[in-house]
Order: structure tokens, then C-alpha cells, then sequence
């Protein structure tokens, strides 16, 4: 019994020393750490990725606290991580940005893009552009054997092998552009999440080669920039440039691509939509709409056709504000032209309407 | 046993069908001209030439029509008389599109004015390295080192010579029928670099497997003590310039060192008598031999312009067997498979081999660690291990195991009994590493 007492007396005397040792050496040797610091490393992704340019998360937390970082320097944070470091550190969060994620800018599956030659080497991108720079006939595709899956640190890209071409999950992706940097085509780039139309190739060719090969790439026909109505679209290098900001949103260039290169968010096109108690039928709308898809005659309440591409150049001009976006239901039939539809037949003429 | 010494590693790699034995009997014939020629200006390593003509000039054989640009580059020479018809990018053997001069033949192979130096014997190096870069010679052996840069005047003191006749690719022979019609011209050409550079020893390096070339370089260095002929080993890659000269002359030439940080400088045959024929004709270079090899039906050595498109010489062949399916440009080991025929042959294309269904790559599986890729490699790596890292994105860790060091002679992929893809490993490696390093360096400039 007392041969476990002793055993169990000595134990508990070390422990003490050792405890009150360590005690002591956390007291005389502390080092102050910057409160803010850590709690900026709590607020941060901890992915350790590296897209701020830091050697992690710790490193950026430092960077960050001794203000040698902007409060926005972590990529993949949101603008609540923004306003929440900037809240730590006593500064004024920026303005908000459009979320960035990254757009693989191109469609050419296996169905639609012909194959050089069977390729059995290594499964990496990097790897198959030695081998006759990539076995896809044209030299701008993705080659879909994944090297941007492997450095994706938060599982955004997919590859499905029926496809074999890489699709970005915009959900999960935080734009940190760690694919953007393995990519040896250079096919992923990063954009604004929430755009209306993108173009999906960079095949800068001439139209004979690209359809040569591939089945859905931009031939450079024009098209887009003949039918835009807001000059959004200049044609270089046989693609299509599209400036954002007189972009509206009409599709109008996806909906006439041949091809299909242009991609439009077509589930989430919106159509005009008419408060009939508001509508003094001041026929503004109609001559600003730009697409013939509003019909009504003066001192009557307007009608939207099927043919609006919901532009919201009407929204604008509408003095009485009574003209909304909603999201349509159904596909935009071009061909509701004035006076084919049911709706515009009922509308009564008017003497207004004589008179002029 | 050899008098010379055996390189670390190496392998022997078999020949398949039409392989070396059956094209080295097969003496170099003139092909006839293409009706159009595709002349890259970027045959070399370095940067791509200036192009000196556009559409719808005239042209003369011999004409430069591209001028070197910039310090790594090499100047490019019409080799036909004809009418530029477009200046554009077309696709190469390494399947970038790189700009292409395309000219039209007239048949009439209406010579520039050529202009032999006056005193041969007279030509020092920076003379030598002058007349290189006019002529636009680069190395022939298929590095294609553009000569303006490697004759020029060497910081040490050079004591050898090594003509490199070795030819270890398998199936190609165009350097064996070049020593064996162009002896002569060879040694002269290897003379005037003697001279001009004041070496004491000229060694020409010969595969022994070439008997014939052995004999007839023999004999005609008798008279002159300072001309060895070595009959090295038959071993891949034999040819290799930094195994050459450990065989030759026991130097290990350090990592990403050149032989001539060692005293000495290695010259291909083919390059020999290209600088001969400038020299002593005034000849820039326009043509070159190319052995096709393989799965066609009539393997020969061909004289062939530069810029004839692969298509020609498949045909002057009567075209592929039926048990042809893959086409390489160069050899078997380091050549590149290509995809179309439309591509014209380079300063630095020494074959066109096309391979039978047996000997077509297999489906690689898991490594075995067998350590085969290891005892195999000539430069002493761990071809297993760069494949390793490679295959994890982690390139540092490739590029401590030495990945920069590998020749891509293939050795590795060869001897793999898992049918690993390990030269593709290291080629990306390289590549990647190389990509970096750039990166890097444009970094520290705009600082």
C-alpha cells in the first residue's frame, strides 16, 4: 500500500514542480500578441491556398493586422469576411465588389470538338501539351484531363468523363485563381459571377478552321455584333469583346449565335412587365423599345409581347415607373410581332391613334 | 572490351521493322524537288528569325530569308528559286504554329551569289562564328544549337574536338551515309574548327556498328597524328554529347554545364559538313539528309530541301505498309509523333520513322519499383521519383531530384516494365521548371 503511495506521492510532486516551472516561464518570458491578429485568423477561410500571395492564412493574418495588407487581401472571402476584418481592425470596409469566380471558356466536349489523335499518356493538362500541344484538334481547347480539379483546394471544378471538360461551380468557387495559374491553355478565366452573356471560345481563328473543329466554337461571324443594339460587342480577332457596362442583358447575340459559342443566362431572362393601373399610355415605351415587343396606342394601357428581350430600356424611360422586370416563363417568341397576338388584337383603335 | 570508357547506364534498344540494319545499306539518294516548300523561321532553339521577305517576292537558292534575331537565333536560307507566296504560321512538328515562309518552286535552282572564303586555312574563330551565323548553321544532331553561338571564342582554352558520328538513334542511318559519301569533307570541315580554335585532339566518336565508316575515317586520318577515330560502344544514348565525352575523354561535364566548360567541343558530322560546304562553297544550309525508316515500303536515305513536307517523302517512299500506326519525326527514342503530314522537314529533322502495330505504346499501370528507369539513365537520375512528383503537381521536389538534368533520351520509358510514361514525366517537368524559372527572372527584372 505504501509502495503506491510513494509512487503515486512522487508523480504528483513532479507534476507540481514542472506545473509551477511552467507557470513561471509563461509569465516571465510572455510575448504579447496582437489580440486583432488572432481574431483575424479565426475570420479567415483557413484553406491555406495561397491566392492573397501570403504563405497562408497565419501569414495574411500578420500582414493584415500590421496593416500591411488591405482588409480585402483574402480572394476567397466574401464581403461579409471583409467587413468582418475590417470591424477587428477598427477600418472602413470598402465598397462591395461583384463576386469574381472563375469561367472555363470553352464547350468543346468530346461530341463537338474532334480529337487530334487518341491520347494514352499521362492524365494530367500540363503533361499533354508537350505531346503536339494537346491531343483537341483546336489548340484553344480544354483538354478536360484535370489539372485544375487537382489544384482546386475547394473542390468547385468537376470533370465529367463523358464530357472531359471542366466545369466551374460557381456556388463553391471563391476566385482564388489557383486554376487560372496550372491552366497551360489558359482557358480559365475569371469573371463576374452573375453576367448575362459570355462568350465560351477563344478560338481567335478564321471561322473555317474553328468549324473544322469544333462543332460549338465562335466562327467569327459577326452576327453577335450586327444584331446588338447597345454597341456592346466589337469583333477582334475573330471573336467577339463584349463591354459590360452598355451591355443590358438582351441575349440578343446568344439568341443569334449559329454556333452556340455565345452563352446566354437564358433561365434567368427577364421579360418587361406593365402595371395596368399606372399606365397612362403615353406611348414612350413603345418608341424607346428597340425590339418592336410593345404594343398599345395612345391614352391606352400598353401590352409586352412575347418579343422582349427584357433590356430595361423601357424601366428606365417610363415616366410613370410602372414598367418592372420579372423573370420570364417562357422561351421569347421573336416572331410576336405587333397585331399577331390575341392581346393586341383586343386593344381597341382609338381616335388618338386616328389623328396621328 | 573498348579502349574507351562506358557511360554510366543506357540502353539497347531494339530495332523494328526496316530498322537501322536495312537502312544503313541504303545510300543517301537525291529527292526530287516539291513543288512548294514551307520554310520555318524558327528551325533552332533561341529566338525565331526575322523574316527578310514577304509576298510575292522572287527568290534565289541560297537566299536569306530570315535574319537571326537576337543573340540565341539562327539566320534561315530559301532553299529553292521561286516566288514567296505567303508569309503565315503553320503548324510544326511539335504541333505550335510557328511562321513559315511558303515558296513556290520554279525548278530552276537559280543560286544567290556565292562566296567561298578567300583563305581557308586562315579562319579563326570569331571568323568561323561569323561565317555560322550568315550561313545559318546549327547543330544537325537534332538539338539544333544554332553555331553562330557555339563557335564562338571560348572563355578557357579548348583542347578537343569531338566529331560525333555515333548515331545511336535506332532505325536512322543519315549520319553513317554522310560519313560514308562525305568523308573527305567532314575532316576538312573538322579541320578548319581545329585550327581555328587551336585544338590538339580531334576525336570522331563512330558507333561500332558502322564498320565501313570506321574504316574509310581511318583511313583518311592516317597522315595526321592528331585525328583519332574511336569506335566507342553500341549503347544508347551513346550520341549523347555529355555521354560522348565521358566516353572519349573521362570529363564529367557538371550539371546544366556545357562540354566546352570541360576544353571541349562536339560537333556533329552532318554540322561538319555543313560548315565545309560554307566554308569552301559558300553553301548556306538548305538541305539535309533524312532517313525513312520503318513501316514504309521503300526505306531510303534522302537528300532533302529544307521545307519539304513530310507528305513528299512518304511518297518518293511509295508510301506506308499496311501495319503502319504511329509516325515519328526524328527516331524512335526522341523523336516526336506527329499527327499530319503537311509538316516540313527542319534543320534538325534526321528521320521520319514509322512504327508497327507491335511496337506501339502499351497502357501504363502502377510502378513496380524495380529501379530499371534508375540503372538505365545516363545522367544518373531517379526517373521513378521525378515521375512521382510530377504526377503531384510538386515540381520542387522534382526539380531537386535533378529533372533539369534529363536528356529525354527515353531510356527510362524504354526499360519500364510498368510501360510508364517517365520521359514524358521529365519533359513536363522541364518544361514547367523552365516556365518558372522565367517567371522568376521577369520578376527580379521589374524589380
Amino acid at each position: 500500500m505504501t509502495d503506491i503511495l510513494i509512487g503515486a506521492g512522487t508523480l504528483t510532486g513532479i507534476a507540481l514542480v514542472f506545473g509551477l516551472l511552467l507557470m513561471l516561464v509563461n509569465k516571465v518570458f510572455q510575448v504579447p500578441t496582437d489580440p486583432r491578429r488572432d481574431a483575424i485568423r479565426e475570420a479567415l477561410p483557413g484553406a491555406n491556398c495561397g491566392a492573397c500571395g501570403y504563405a497562408g492564412c497565419d501569414a495574411l493574418a500578420d500582414a493584415i493586422a500590421s496593416g500591411d495588407a488591405p482588409v480585402d487581401a483574402c480572394p476567397v472571402g466574401s464581403t461579409d469576411l471583409t467587413r468582418v476584418i475590417a470591424e477587428i481592425i477598427g477600418a472602413e470596409s470598402p465598397e462591395e465588389q461583384a463576386k469574381r469566380v472563375a469561367t472555363v471558356i470553352c464547350q468543346g466536349t468530346v461530341d463537338k470538338c474532334r480529337e487530334k489523335f487518341p491520347y494514352r499518356g499521362i492524365q494530367s493538362c500540363i503533361a499533354a501539351t508537350i505531346v503536339n500541344d494537346g491531343h483537341k484538334a483546336c489548340k484553344y481547347a480544354c483538354l478536360g484531363l484535370g489539372s485544375c480539379v487537382e489544384a482546386c483546394k475547394f473542390d468547385a471544378i468537376t470533370i465529367d468523363p463523358r464530357e472531359r471538360i471542366a466545369k466551374v461551380d460557381p456556388e463553391k468557387c471563391t476566385g482564388c485563381g489557383a486554376c487560372i495559374k496550372v491552366c497551360p491553355k489558359d482557358v480559365l478565366v475569371m469573371q463576374p459571377v452573375e453576367l448575362p452573356v459570355r462568350v465560351l471560345c477563344r478560338a481567335a481563328e478564321e471561322g473555317v478552321l474553328v468549324s473544322d473543329n469544333c462543332k460549338i466554337g465562335c466562327i467569327g461571324c459577326g452576327l453577335c455584333h450586327d444584331n446588338c443594339k447597345f454597341d456592346a460587342i466589337t469583333m477582334k480577332d475573330h471573336l467577339p469583346q463584349f463591354d459590360y457596362d452598355k451591355c443590358v442583358g438582351c441575349m440578343m447575340c446568344a439568341e443569334v449565335c449559329p454556333t452556340g459559342a455565345i452563352w446566354g443566362d437564358f433561365d434567368h431572362r427577364k421579360i418587361a412587365k406593365i402595371d395596368p393601373d399606372a399606365c397612362i399610355g403615353c406611348t414612350i415605351c413603345k418608341k424607346t423599345c428597340q425590339f418592336e415587343a410593345i404594343s398599345g396606342e395612345r391614352k391606352n394601357v400598353h401590352k409586352i409581347l412575347d418579343a422582349c428581350t427584357g433590356c430595361g430600356q423601357c424601366v428606365a424611360k417610363c415616366p410613370k415607373k410602372c414598367i418592372t422586370l420579372v423573370v420570364r416563363e417562357h422561351v421569347r417568341d421573336a416572331n410576336a410581332k405587333v397585331g399577331t397576338t390575341e392581346t393586341v388584337a383586343a386593344i381597341p383603335k382609338t381616335d388618338a391613334a386616328k389623328e396621328e | 572490351m573498348s579502349l574507351y570508357t562506358r557511360f554510366p547506364g543506357g540502353i539497347h534498344p531494339h530495332e523494328g521493322m526496316n530498322g537501322k540494319p536495312v537502312t544503313a545499306a541504303l545510300p543517301i539518294e537525291e529527292l526530287r524537288q516539291p513543288a512548294r516548300v514551307t520554310i520555318p523561321l524558327l528551325q533552332h532553339i533561341g529566338a525565331p528569325a526575322k523574316a527578310l521577305v514577304k509576298k510575292g517576292d522572287s527568290v534565289k537558292m541560297g537566299q536569306k530569308i530570315g535574319e537571326a534575331a537576337g543573340f540565341v537565333s539562327a539566320a534561315v536560307h530559301s532553299s529553292v528559286s521561286g516566288v514567296v507566296v505567303d508569309v503565315q504560321p503553320c503548324v510544326l512538328a511539335n504541333g505550335l504554329q510557328a511562321e513559315c515562309a511558303i515558296i513556290d518552286n520554279d525548278f530552276k535552282d537559280e543560286w544567290v551569289k556565292r562566296q567561298p572564303v578567300k583563305d581557308p586555312e586562315k579562319l579563326d574563330a570569331k571568323a568561323l562564328s561569323e561565317l555560322a551565323g550568315e550561313m545559318g548553321l546549327v547543330g544537325l544532331g537534332g538539338a539544333t544549337f544554332p553555331y553562330s553561338v557555339k563557335l564562338m571564342p571560348p572563355r578557357t582554352k579548348l583542347d578537343t574536338l569531338i566529331v560525333n558520328g555515333a548515331e545511336c538513334e535506332p532505325y536512322l542511318s543519315a549520319d553513317h551515309q554522310l560519313m560514308l559519301s562525305k568523308a573527305k569533307e567532314i575532316v576538312e570541315g573538322a579541320k578548319r574548327m581545329q585550327v581555328a580554335f587551336g585544338i590538339e585532339k580531334v576525336y570522331v566518336g563512330i558507333e561500332k556498328n558502322k564498320p565501313d565508316a570506321i574504316e574509310l575515317m581511318t583511313k583518311l586520318c592516317e597522315g595526321d597524328p592528331s585525328f583519332i577515330v574511336a569506335p566507342v560502344p553500341v549503347r544508347y544514348p551513346q550520341g549523347g554529347e555529355k555521354q560522348l565525352v565521358y566516353a572519349l575523354t573521362k570529363r564529367r561535364v557538371k550539371t546544366g554545364g556545357l562540354p566546352i566548360d570541360k576544353g571541349v567541343l562536339v560537333v556533329n558530322v552532318g554540322s561538319c559538313y555543313a560548315l565545309y560546304r560554307a566554308i569552301y562553297e559558300g553553301t548556306p544550309l538548305i538541305d539535309r539528309v533524312v532517313t525513312v525508316g520503318g513501316c514504309v515500303k521503300r526505306p531510303a536515305n534522302y537528300l532533302v530541301r529544307i521545307g519539304t513536307p513530310v507528305q513528299w517523302l512518304l511518297d518518293a517512299s511509295e508510301g506506308l505498309l499496311p501495319q503502319a500506326r504511329m509516325m515519328i519525326y526524328g527516331g524512335p527514342m526522341m523523336g516526336l509523333a506527329i499527327n499530319r503530314t503537311d509538316i516540313p522537314v527542319t534543320k534538325g529533322c534526321s528521320g521520319i520513322t514509322v512504327l508497327e502495330k507491335k511496337l506501339m505504346p502499351k497502357p501504363e499501370s502502377s510502378c513496380i519499383r524495380c529501379g530499371r528507369c534508375i540503372t538505365v539513365c545516363p545522367m544518373l537520375l531517379c526517373p521513378s521519383d521525378i515521375d512521382k512528383a510530377m504526377r503531384k503537381s510538386d515540381f520542387e521536389t522534382a526539380e531537386k531530384l535533378g529533372a533539369m538534368n534529363c536528356l529525354e533520351c527515353g531510356a527510362c520509358s524504354w526499360s519500364c516494365p510498368a510501360k510508364r510514361s517517365l520521359t514524358q514525366s521529365c519533359k513536363t517537368c522541364k518544361k514547367v521548371i523552365t516556365e518558372k524559372r522565367r517567371q522568376q527572372r521577369q520578376r527580379e527584372e521589374a524589380k
